[in-house]
């Protein structure tokens, strides 16, 4: 009886979930390479109408379209230099989601930086700034402290 | 001595507020910006070679070659998408009143429904490429209907404009079209 309950779930899990799968189509390729240049060409780029996704993730058309050109061009035998270059010939440095380093994308790659050696920086300071108020006492002052620490060991005699 | 350097311990204290606000300034200039309007690349670069069926009728092989000579407007549409039902009357009013030569690339679409919307809607473009599997789209950076792209007489792309074409973005791209006519016409 439990089965039977439990194949009925699976069936009624399995038809509101499969056309969600469906909706990503699988192509053959020729070798496992070619595959799996595929899946990490699409995982790598993004797509540019649903902004927070990568062409695998989404199923809005332009990534369907791009999907096949990806494929297309894998199965053409042009590298994955080629494949990026005529994305980004199109659709700008937008759709890679590893920007390269130049003038527009300066903040994006140097900020990271700078917050860190600022963060260093105060760092140094602070210990610094410890390190020598400690150590600040002039000739009088240390005399005075030492006549105190007298005083108490005197005392306690 | 230990006077001026706690003065200056005082004035690093001011720094993460002045970070703060560096921060909060950089920030609030990126709260107005549309996330969907992105640089096209395309924009300066020539059309490539394509070619595709004519909407009206498969038997014609359209091409680039067929939009040179005038400087044209290439208007990427499909009857599943909204905004270029409401962007139409405007193509019909740009070519009826202003003499602007629109091209269509019917996108992802299914040719009887595109055909009978031209009929019901009227047909503002010059001919329609019929682009059902978006390739066309992708040599030309479409990332989704409407775009509307600004070429030149020889082909390059002058503007692009994502979205709806009506008075307000037709005024942005109304003086170069015009200084590009107005060349033309030398």
């Amino acid at each position: 009886m439990s089965r039977i309950l439990a194949t009925l779930l699976f069936c009624l899990f399995y038809s509101v979930s499969s056309p969600v799968v469906a909706a990503i189509e699988t192509y053959q390729f020729a070798s496992p390479e070619l595959a799996e240049r595929f899946t990490d060409l699409t995982l790598e780029l993004r797509c540019p109408k649903c902004q927070n996704q990568n062409l695998a993730d989404s199923d809005s058309i332009i990534a369907k379209d791009l999907r096949r050109q990806v494929k297309i061009m894998v199965d053409d035998g042009q590298s994955d230099e080629q494949i990026r270059a005529f994305m980004v010939q199109r659709y700008g440095d937008f759709i890679l989601y590893n920007p390269p380093f130049k003038a527009q994308t300066l903040v994006l790659w140097l900020a990271p930086l700078v917050l860190l050696i600022i963060g260093a920086l105060v760092l140094v300071f602070i210990r610094r700034g410890k390190g020598t108020a400690a150590a600040t006492l002039d000739d009088q002052e240390r005399a005075e402290l030492d006549s105190l620490i007298k005083q108490q060991q005197d005392q306690n005699k | 001595m230990s006077e001026q350097k706690n003065r200056w311990l005082r004035l690093l204290l001011l720094l993460p507020m002045l970070m703060a606000f560096g921060l909060g300034v950089f920030l609030y200039a990126g709260l107005g910006k549309d996330p969907t309007k992105l640089e096209s690349s395309l924009v300066g670069q020539k059309l490539t070679d394509f070619t595709g069926e004519s909407l009206a009728d498969p038997t014609r092989i359209l091409g680039r070659d067929d939009i040179l000579g005038t400087p044209s407007l290439i208007n990427v549409w499909a009857t599943w998408c909204p905004t270029c039902k409401a962007e139409h009357a405007f193509l019909n009013a740009l070519v009826a009143q202003e003499g602007v030569r629109i091209i269509g690339v019917n996108y992802h679409d299914q040719r009887e429904p595109a055909k009978q919307w031209l009929a019901e809607l009227g047909d503002p473009y010059a001919f329609s490429i019929y682009d059902p599997q978006g390739r066309l789209g992708i040599e030309l950076g479409v990332v989704g209907a409407p775009e509307t792209y600004l070429v030149d007489a020889n082909g390059f792309i002058i503007d692009k404009l994502t979205g709806e074409l009506n008075e307000r973005t037709w005024a942005d791209m109304k003086p170069q079209y015009e200084s590009l006519m107005a060349q033309q016409a030398q």
